[in-house]
């Protein structure tokens, strides 16, 4: 293994609408599983089988082609105590690492503060795209949201491109003068400048990205190659978020699963193929997260709301295997019909912050938590 | 009708409402200031659509159970109100009293709450704060079903205090604690039916049951309370008759609502209108609409200093540029999509972050957001198919046989999105970029032609300024 020369990148993807652990992580050895999933379950000879007692679903491949290379750290069993169900309220959680009370500031804005605490790369943080996710909002830290890149920036009614280089130039000019004792204009000066400066440099990286891997054409496929432009571009980011969903299958779940899935776990499978292609798969780990798990019980076609869930960390310095113990399907160690968390999420955060991007998890995730050994050193 | 008076009556609408275009606000001078003042006040029929003629168009605008369709109806609403400062002033409330979907997850209850804002906004504050202890969408929000006689739940009455009426430093913990004992037993009529859902939410949060308030007697602590130094049996109602007659209370709500009406920063001159904000205040017995009609007829207000002393929030600059572009006066579908856009730029109506709201002012624009905001506003003001742009154009074609010189379309056109003020290199640059083409022609001109498009590129350089930006 070459020692990576390059700064550790987080690439992270939100699996929005709670994800099913247990159709994704199929305890197809227990026959509790069939028991409480009549209906909305996966043949044992379907999955792709870990050990007697568990498999991937089947959906999985690519990732299931990385487990068997000891790529893929799985945390079972991660959530929190009282665990919220609706999914708004459980995302803050997650996103803003504070389940006891409402907070602001994202955990991965304020790793972004300490990577860069003078903001001088406004490319630190990178989300594929439309609106800022909790995730990575932080007073003072400047996060980009890129909907598509090829088309990323001011002015993209404007087809022509001379038309709109005319118009940019116009901004340019607009936002470049110090008006004499104006804080505010000046602020929007500075800021429409980052904004110029971002996209500017942003629009580089298409340009210069060659590859041998042909993505999917659905959203989290194009996204994750966007991600990959911009890294190969070595634009100085760090971190990249991107959402995929909506898993939320409380109907034809098995269907919908399935297909979210596919896209996935191909788009992994590409983005990781990419890594390699270019060298850059020791620089680099996928973390995949979803707000909570489902119900054991289904309900008929799909599942309801639940708490403990899987996460997924993903790379070439990932040490592979099962972490948190898969939690027990009985009737009597359920929570109120749920799998029952047993770790807490901010374990996986604070192995992630402090082994891979060697920050103080501390006071990011607000408290002290013992991190997993998912990161090989 | 000079433009001393035009300029002054778009920056009322841009302050007192969502912006108006060159005609209403032709219309509003011809009323006069003082008396459009009185108009905004006493808001009438605000003329929007029945609900159930927008139901046909935008199905998600039927149950209103979920947080997009919510959004969007009252967005559609801001865009087509012929009462500005009512929907206006509602949004200062759900920003100051800021109650989330996040927890309630159920829509209707949160718009039912900004229905209690058009109806309590203007008048006495206790009415509007006991209405607000009532809500059951507050309730919930923050914990009041869950206040109980024998075990006491803070959470409310710690931010009655903190964040809703008298600031921190003006109250003592013993205040907090007393406060919330006045409010045992304010709950809902199931509380302890939505309390499990609050928590155990799945597909159907608890959507399907009326939320009502109700007051348990036997839940309700009775007993002694010494609050802000006055010492009785105290309920609710007494907390807040209490609490409106703090100096803190009137010094809190008339600087916040100068800084969301007036200036975010408060200098000397702004602190001078503040103090005649809350003589109004105890005059009429704290009444909100005389407060807000001292700082709107105040010479601060109606002076040159205090225009574009405010940075926009994001559904203030969707909702103004969309009512000047004219693009959704009709269901058009697509107003789910414009509701987004304020999401994009960081507000979601309905969707405050926390309890505080928002952070205003500067903290609305990042990198990110700006370039959101002006991608929008440009694509609204940009479409010559607007109703609103087809007006603009309209005007410029009749102006001085329609031919308009680079120097002339870019002050024309500032003129007719505001009028917006801009500093002089800004001008020049659009000058330097209108001077490219040389005089526009409009004579002759049919919808969509390069002449028009001319127009459409400058409208839309116009709304990407920094000064723009402001409101």
């Amino acid at each position: 293994m070459v020692a990576s020369q390059k700064s550790p990148n987080l690439v992270v993807i939100q699996l929005v609408g709670a994800n099913d652990p247990i159709n994704t992580i199929v305890p197809y050895g227990n026959s509790l599983y069939y028991d409480f999933r009549p209906n909305v379950n996966m043949k044992p000879e379907e999955v792709l089988p870990i050990n007697d007692d568990f498999g991937f679903t089947p959906h999985a491949g690519p990732i299931k082609a990385l487990w068997d290379q000891g790529k893929v750290a799985l945390i079972n069993g991660i959530g929190y105590t009282n665990p919220n169900r609706s999914h708004f309220r459980s995302m803050d959680v997650w996103h803003t690492a504070q389940p006891e009370k409402i907070a602001t500031e994202g955990w991965l804005g304020r790793a972004m503060r300490e990577l860069d605490p003078k903001a001088e790369n406004v490319l630190t943080g990178v989300n594929f795209g439309r609106g800022l996710p909790r995730s990575l909002g932080c007073r003072g830290v400047p996060v980009a949201s890129v909907g598509n890149l090829e088309t990323y920036g001011l002015f993209p009614d404007l087809k022509d491109q001379q038309e709109k280089g005319y118009a940019l130039e116009a901004f340019a000019q607009m936002y470049g003068g110090a008006e004499a004792h104006d804080a505010v204009i000046d602020f929007l000066g500075q800021t429409g400048r980052d904004a110029l400066k971002g996209a500017d440099i942003l629009r580089t990286a298409p340009a210069k990205y060659t590859s041998g891997v042909e993505y999917a054409p659905n959203g989290i496929a194009q996204s994750l190659k966007n991600a990959a432009q911009v890294m190969f571009a070595d634009l100085g980011t760090r971190i990249y978020y991107t959402s995929y969903g909506s898993f939320d299958t409380h109907g034809g779940e098995l269907n919908q699963h399935g297909m979210l899935w596919d896209d996935v776990s191909g788009a992994v499978g590409d983005f990781y193929a990419d890594l390699e292609e270019h060298g850059r798969e020791n620089d680099t780990i996928i973390y995949i997260w979803t707000e909570f798990g489902r119900r054991i019980k289904d309900n008929g076609s799909g599942t309801d709301h639940g708490a403990g869930g899987t996460a997924f960390v993903i790379g070439n310095q990932v040490k592979g295997g099962m972490y948190g113990e898969y939690p027990s399907l009985k009737e009597e160690d359920q929570l109120e019909g749920d799998l029952k968390a047993n770790n807490d999420f901010r374990s996986t955060y604070t192995a992630i912050l402090e082994n891979w991007l060697g920050l103080d998890a501390g006071p990011i995730v607000n408290g002290r938590f013992e991190a997993f050994d998912f990161i090989a050193k | 009708m000079s433009s001393q008076e035009i300029g002054q009556m778009a920056h009322l609408m841009r302050r007192a409402g969502f912006s108006a275009t060159r005609d209403e606000l032709e219309e509003y001078v011809e009323k006069g200031y003082e008396a459009v003042v009185e108009e905004l006040l006493h808001p009438g029929d605000p003329q929007n659509l029945p609900d159930d003629i927008i139901r046909r168009y935008h199905t998600e605008q039927s149950e209103l159970r979920l947080s997009d369709g919510a959004a969007a109806y009252w967005m559609y609403r801001m865009i087509t109100t012929k009462c500005p400062l009512e929907d206006k002033l509602a949004l200062f409330w759900h920003g100051l009293f800021a109650t989330a979907y996040s927890k309630l997850n159920q829509a209707r209850a949160l718009l039912n709450q900004i229905d209690m804002f058009r109806r309590h906004g203007m008048g006495n504050l206790s009415t509007l704060l006991v209405e607000l202890s009532k809500d059951p969408a507050m309730i919930i929000w923050l914990d009041n079903n869950d206040n109980h006689k024998d075990a006491p739940n803070e959470n409310f009455g710690r931010e009655l205090l903190e964040l809703f009426t008298l600031g921190i430093g003006n109250y003592t913990e013993q205040d907090v604690k007393e406060c919330a004992r006045a409010f045992t037993g304010w709950t809902l009529g199931n509380a302890e039916y939505m309390a499990s859902r609050a928590s155990r939410d799945s597909i159907w949060p608890y959507s399907r049951i009326a939320w009502y308030f109700q007051y348990r007697d036997y839940d309700h602590d009775d007993g002694e309370k010494t609050f802000l130094g006055e010492t009785g049996k105290f309920g609710g109602e007494d907390i807040i008759e209490i609490i409106v007659r703090q100096e803190a209370t009137a010094r809190f709500i008339c600087t916040r609502l100068f800084q969301f009406f007036a200036a975010d920063e408060v200098d000397d001159a702004g602190e001078q209108v503040i103090n005649s904000m809350i003589q109004s205040y105890w005059d009429s017995k704290h009444e909100i609409r005389s407060v807000l009609r001292t700082l709107f007829n105040s010479e601060y207000f109606k002076s040159d200093q205090a225009r574009f002393a405010r940075v926009k929030g994001p559904v203030e600059l969707v909702v103004g540029a969309v009512r000047l572009a004219g693009s959704y006066t009709t269901p058009t579908q697509g107003i789910e999509q414009v509701a987004r856009q304020a999401v994009y730029m960081g507000q979601g109506l309905l969707q405050p972050p926390s309890v505080e709201g928002w952070h205003e002012g500067i903290e609305w624009v990042d990198s990110g957001a700006l370039v959101e905001r002006v991608n929008f506003v440009a694509h609204e003001i940009s479409n010559v198919n607007n109703p609103g742009v087809r007006r603009i154009i309209e005007r410029l074609a009749g102006e001085n046989g329609g031919v308009l010189s680079p120097e002339v379309l870019v002050d024309r056109c500032l003129d007719l999105l505001g009028p917006v003020l801009v500093s002089s290199s800004t001008r020049k640059s659009l000058v330097e970029y209108a001077a490219r083409q040389g005089d526009l022609h409009l004579t002759g001109h049919e919808t969509g032609d390069e002449a028009e498009q001319r127009v459409a590129t400058m409208l839309g350089l116009a709304t990407s300024t920094r000064e723009f930006q402001l409101a």
